[in-house]
Parts: structure tokens; C-alpha cells; sequence
């Protein structure tokens, strides 16, 4: 047995590890530490698979910007913990257990036999590559050939962060999001704050400028850019933006709106709905995604910093 | 076995661990982690029928990976969704609760911002 081999059993174990250590253990608190760890080890089967983009989307959004969503949300609800009373009972778990083994069980016996010639899409994502000018295939992929998923997938931010800012109180309509963040000006947390920014932004763009022919794209560089926002509301260096304000809700729908009306003047002008005109394909590429990029990272930080909740003074 | 078949078996144990953690925690917070948990096994199960599908020089078939990117980020706004509901019904009824129980002491917004 390689080396590789060995390694990846136990990525394996120590994923399912983490996962059991997840749905078993007593505190919530607990279980979220052990769900950032696990995704985080998640990223890395997404690298032993070949996926890199996946595994970057992994590590910075459901690692990295989910683990600290989960990890607040269990910091505030720490009061609210044990209900014992509540808890299902044997009949339940003993059913729930029956029907969890069987799915997992369906899954893995339909994994051990697939057929051994599988259906790919990746020699005609290669072979049109040529229409975009693009060398990264999922990138390709992402803004071209399934475009409309991805504007799509815009407008479900868009209609997520709405949602989310409705759930303010009365008083708080159109404030700021979440609490004032108050950090030791010379602990550690204001330091980081205050040198890891810089670095963070240009490691963003650099990610998602490289993503046209490599791995990256803009969602990985949004949610970093997204983390060093949020790392300077969290130090206390910045505040919040009211969500009333206009320059805000307009980056928030520059992304969609300008993947919009570039789908519009596809229809208007050439074949379809999103069709680009071979020609024009990489620089009308880059413009939706500096767009995308933007309104990615204000409704990733946004997201997580939740529903207003101080009126603005 | 290969690696890709372990990541296979993998993935579909932690589906059916989220399936459970689902039904079976009682607290909101506890199922949405496990949902996630659960979306993560679909994810993987995605990655790794891709896997299988190399060819033209790309190690994994580009189609299911833009997929599954687009399934993390809109999976990260339905749980930040849902987080910011579990939030507002503990700040509204001072617990997290479920249950069809009768509501214990609703009260008001709290006053100032």
C-alpha cells in the first residue's frame, strides 16, 4: 500500500472522526469546533480529488466564513443550552439511527459499483474553451457555459441578505448589523487587524485575478476579501455601514445586475440569454466578475455580521 | 480500494450522520451544523463521481465542481438565513425551543439600539 494510499484512509477516519465528534458531543459549543475542523479537513479530500477551486471555495467559505458565523451564533446562544425534556425519544433515535444506516449504506454500495466508463463533460468544457479565452475550466464553466446558474446563485445572496435584514427589530430598521465590536487596542486581535488587512486584500485580488487560468476565481477572493473586513469590524477598528445606505445596496446588486444586463444584451444582440460574443467574451468575463467580486465580499461580510440591530445615531 | 472510493464511502457516512444529528438534536443550532454536515457528504458524493470522470488533461470533471461551488456559497446563505432566524426568536422569546409547548413569557424588542 503507497504512502498516498495510507494518507488518504486516514484523512477519511479522521473526517468521519470529527464528524461523529460533531453530532455526538454534549456542548454545542463543542460541536461547532469540531464542524470548523472538519471542514477545514474537507478541503483537503477536495485537494486529493483534483478540485482545487472546490477546495479554496471549501476552506474560505465553509471553514473559514461558516466557522465563525457558527461559532458566534453558538457564543450568543449559550444561555439557552440544556432542555433535557426535549431531547426524542428511544423509539425516535432508534428509527432515525435505522434510516441513517440504511441511506449511508445505500450511498456507499451505489459508490462501490459505479460503472466503470463514467459520463464526462470534461472533453467538451476543453474543446470550447477557445470561445471564452479562459484557461481555467471551471472558471469556464462558472462564468460561460452554466452562467446562468451563477447569476442565479447571485440573486439567492441577494434575496438571503434581504432576509436576513428584515429580521430587525422595529427600532434598529436600517441600522447597523450586529453589536459594537470593543477589542484591547494593544492585544493582539487589533494587531492582527491592523497588519494582516493589506496582505489579505492583495491575496484576494491576486486569487481572483489568477483564477481566469488557474485555480481561484471570485468567490475564493471575495470571501478573503470578506475575512479581512470582517477581522477590522471585529477588532473594533471599523463599524458596521447602516444598511440603508445607497452606496451599499449598490454594490450589493452591481454583481447580479451587471451579469443582467450583459445577459440582456446577449439576447438583444446575439443568440441567447448570456451569450457572448466570442471576441468580447474575456474582457465582458472580467468586467461581471470585478463586479461579482465586490458584491460578493460585502454580502459574505454582511451575512455574517446579521440583522441590524442599533438604530443609526 | 482507491482513494477516490474511500472519499466515496466516506461521504456517504456523513450523510447519513447529518441525517441523523438532524432528527435526533433537539436544538435548532445543533440541527443546522448537522444539516451542513449533511450537505457536505452530497458535495463530496459530487466530487467524487467528477473524480471518475478525468479526462482532457483536467483531473476532475469542471461541470460538477462549479456545481458543488455554487452549491457552498448558496449553502453558506441559507445557514447565515437561518442563524439569523435561531437569533431573533431567542432574542424575541428568550429561548431557542421547537417545541409545541406554550410560549414561554414573550416579550417585546428591547428598548434603545
Amino acid at each position: 500500500m503507497s504512502i498516498a494510499a495510507v494518507f488518504e484512509i486516514l484523512l477519511a477516519a479522521v473526517v468521519l472522526g470529527l464528524g461523529i465528534w460533531t453530532i455526538a458531543v454534549r456542548e454545542t459549543y463543542s460541536a461547532t469546533v469540531g464542524f470548523v475542523a472538519y471542514g477545514l479537513l474537507v478541503a483537503l479530500i477536495w485537494v486529493r480529488l483534483d478540485a482545487v477551486d472546490v477546495a479554496l471555495t471549501e476552506a474560505a467559505i465553509g471553514g473559514g466564513l461558516g466557522g465563525v458565523l457558527l461559532l458566534s451564533a453558538a457564543a450568543r446562544l449559550r444561555d439557552a443550552e440544556p432542555m433535557a425534556a426535549e431531547a426524542p425519544g428511544k423509539v425516535t433515535r432508534a428509527s432515525a439511527a435505522a434510516l441513517s444506516v440504511l441511506i449511508a449504506a445505500t450511498l456507499a454500495g451505489a459508490v462501490l459499483h459505479l460503472p466503470d466508463s463514467t459520463p464526462t463533460l470534461a472533453p467538451t468544457v476543453v474543446a470550447n474553451a477557445w470561445a471564452t479565452g479562459l484557461a481555467n475550466p471551471v472558471t469556464n464553466v462558472l462564468m460561460a457555459f452554466r452562467a446562468m446558474d451563477t447569476m442565479l446563485e447571485k440573486v439567492v445572496l441577494l434575496l438571503a441578505i434581504i432576509g436576513v435584514w428584515s429580521l430587525a427589530p422595529d427600532n434598529a430598521w436600517g441600522g447597523h448589523p450586529g453589536p459594537r465590536h470593543q477589542a484591547d487596542p494593544d492585544g493582539v486581535l487589533v494587531f492582527l487587524a491592523r497588519l494582516l488587512p493589506p496582505i489579505g486584500i492583495v491575496v484576494g485580488i491576486y486569487i481572483f485575478w489568477t483564477g481566469a487560468n488557474h485555480p481561484g476565481g471570485a468567490f475564493q477572493g471575495g470571501a478573503i476579501l470578506a475575512s479581512m473586513w470582517l477581522l477590522a469590524i471585529m477588532a473594533g477598528l471599523t463599524d458596521t455601514p447602516p444598511v440603508r445606505r445607497r452606496w451599499l445596496r449598490f454594490i450589493l446588486v452591481a454583481g447580479p445586475g451587471l451579469f443582467l444586463v450583459v445577459g440582456l444584451g446577449g439576447l438583444w444582440f446575439g443568440a441567447a440569454f448570456l451569450a457572448y460574443p466570442p471576441a468580447q467574451a474575456k474582457p465582458l468575463i472580467l468586467g461581471i466578475e470585478v463586479a461579482m467580486i465586490l458584491t460578493i465580499a460585502a454580502t459574505l461580510g454582511l451575512l455574517l455580521t446579521g440583522a441590524p440591530e442599533r438604530s443609526v445615531k | 480500494m482507491s482513494g477516490v472510493t474511500v472519499f466515496g464511502v466516506c461521504a456517504a457516512v456523513a450523510v447519513g450522520l447529518g441525517l441523523y444529528g438532524l432528527i435526533t438534536n433537539p436544538q435548532p443550532l445543533r440541527k443546522i451544523i448537522a444539516f451542513n454536515l449533511l450537505g457536505s457528504g452530497v458535495f463530496l458524493l459530487f466530487g467524487v463521481v467528477g473524480r471518475r470522470g478525468a479526462a482532457s488533461g483536467v483531473g476532475n470533471d469542471p461541470v460538477p465542481q462549479a456545481l458543488v461551488i455554487t452549491g457552498v456559497v448558496v449553502a453558506f446563505s441559507a445557514t447565515a438565513l437561518a442563524i439569523a432566524l435561531l437569533l431573533r426568536l431567542f432574542q424575541k422569546a428568550g429561548s431557542t425551543t421547537l417545541s409545541n409547548g406554550p410560549p414561554p413569557s414573550a416579550g417585546s424588542d428591547p428598548p434603545g439600539g
